[in-house]
């Protein structure tokens, strides 16, 4: 070999090492570097239930009720399992029915999570108001997508969330 | 421009200063190289005029 | 067509071969800019949810954008410095670095002013967030490992193989909201099914996006031609050419 060659082995042997080791960390704590838990991981008492954690999943449309001052209650759904959520505090500009949240706080003995922070999540388009309009309203009101919300579980889980 | 494009429909603290976080950034990255070049260029310049009169 | 490769690749011509394209890539890049940020400042019509602060867009993908392409160029030069020792490799690698740093800052910065009004936070610590933050250690890492060697040379080939390593983190970011559950939402151009936003709020990104493309482009041959004069210094081809210039 000569030294060009010798040079070209070892670096492309130290990207792939590099490159192995990074995706078996990743594979091995992926469970652990999720940023929100949704609905159907607790569900299948994926996570710890006691612990402070994140939630994400969508309001479901038609369950928000207002309490006294900025008390909110609301089913959180991930499309496949759903929880209630309570909440007393500021809301971010785009919280509304039907869109993707992520609640921060714990759950409590009847198995209500009571939030202490509630982020917004939206989703990946972008449209003016008259456009979203011609979108059926009712095919925007009632549209839930859940692709954005993953939830761990085991394989016979994922599987059947994944079934039409 | 009438001041509703001014407001940004409320947003206009998010929306102005990362506009202008926007220019900075293009402006650093093209003031910064060109002035050095600049320095570059009057420094060699001075070193050369050395060496040459050493040399003659 | 070698034969040009190996001539254009020679310091000197480069020298005045990127002296000659800069500018023009500057004004190309300035020009598109302007006009992309017109396009998403006053034609561009506000988003049926997130209504004026969505044109913080127009900044942030640009940027982010940036960030990820220079860094894949700089992984390639690094590969090709490490082994082919080609000089110009190495100075494309030394001049990315901090041109780099400079648009990740930038994605991450406006990206804080649009997570504060939409998300309800300035930070959170997801996977999309913490891998471009990552990204930018990188691109300082390389930054001040350049700057600890007095050597030139042995500094580019340092730097080089901090880079190459690096790279791992570029596909982690770009599918980071695939693989996990994030705050940030995913792709929105580079998607299956084809971009999911309406024309007139895309063209401004797209020309945006371009112009912050040949912008990079300009100040990383600006960054090299420093970096060939500051080690080829005391070369023939320097010393005919400071006079003139300088003059």
């Amino acid at each position: 070999m000569t030294r060009r060659q010798r040079r070209t082995a070892a670096v492309v042997v130290l990207v792939a090492g590099v490159a192995a080791a990074t995706a078996l960390a990743v594979t091995a704590f992926r469970k652990n570097m999720m940023y929100f838990y949704t609905p159907s991981d607790l569900a299948a008492r994926d996570v710890p239930v006691s612990a402070v954690m994140d939630l994400g999943g969508l309001v479901e449309p038609g369950t928000l009720k207002h309490g006294t001052g900025l008390a909110i209650r609301f089913m959180m759904t991930d499309c496949h399992h759903q929880m209630p959520v309570a909440y007393d505090g500021v809301l971010p500009d785009l919280f509304r029915e039907g869109q993707g949240v992520v609640a921060t706080g714990h759950l409590n003995a009847d198995g209500t999570f009571v939030a202490s922070r509630i982020l917004a999540k939206h989703d990946s388009s972008y449209m003016p108001p008259n456009v979203a309009r011609q979108v059926k309203a009712a095919e925007l009101q009632g549209r839930k997508d859940c692709a954005a919300f993953k939830t761990l579980g085991d394989k016979a889980m994922t599987a059947a969330r994944d079934a039409p | 421009m009438n001041p509703g494009f001014w407001a940004m429909g409320g947003y206009a603290v998010y929306v102005w200063p990362a506009y202008a976080l926007g220019l900075a950034v293009l402006a650093w990255n093209w003031l910064v190289p060109e002035a050095h070049r600049r320095a570059l260029l009057r420094r060699l310049d001075e070193d050369h005029e050395e060496t040459r009169g050493i040399g003659t | 067509m070698w034969l040009w490769f190996h001539r254009l690749a020679s310091p000197p011509s480069f020298y005045r071969f990127a002296g000659i394209l800069a500018p023009w890539l500057l004004a190309i890049g300035l020009t598109a800019i302007a006009a992309g940020f017109y396009g998403g400042l006053v034609l561009a019509p506000a988003d049926y949810q997130q209504g004026d602060a969505f044109r913080i867009i127009y900044v942030h993908v640009p940027a982010a954008w940036l960030s990820l392409l220079g860094y894949s160029a700089m992984a390639v030069a690094a590969f090709v410095a490490l082994v082919w020792r080609i000089k110009l490799a190495e100075a494309v690698v030394v001049a990315s670095a901090p041109a780099g740093a400079s648009f990740t800052a930038l994605a991450l910065a406006t990206g804080m002013l649009w997570g504060k009004p939409m998300w309800g936070a300035y930070w959170v610590w997801d996977a999309r967030l913490t891998s471009e933050l990552v990204l930018l250690f990188l691109y300082l890492g390389v930054v001040a490992l350049n700057s600890a060697f007095s050597d030139p040379r042995a500094g580019a080939r340092a730097c080089a193989l901090l880079a190459l390593v690096g790279a791992v983190n570029v596909p982690i970011v770009h599918y980071s909201v695939v693989w996990w559950n994030s705050l940030h939402q995913g792709a929105t151009v580079f998607k299956p099914g084809g971009p999911s936003i309406s024309p007139g709020m895309l063209w401004p990104l797209l020309t945006a996006a371009f112009g912050f493309t040949m912008f990079y482009a300009a100040v990383v041959l600006r960054r090299m031609q420093n970096e060939l004069l500051i080690r080829e210094r005391n070369s023939l081809w320097v010393r005919e050419l400071v006079p003139v210039v300088a003059a």
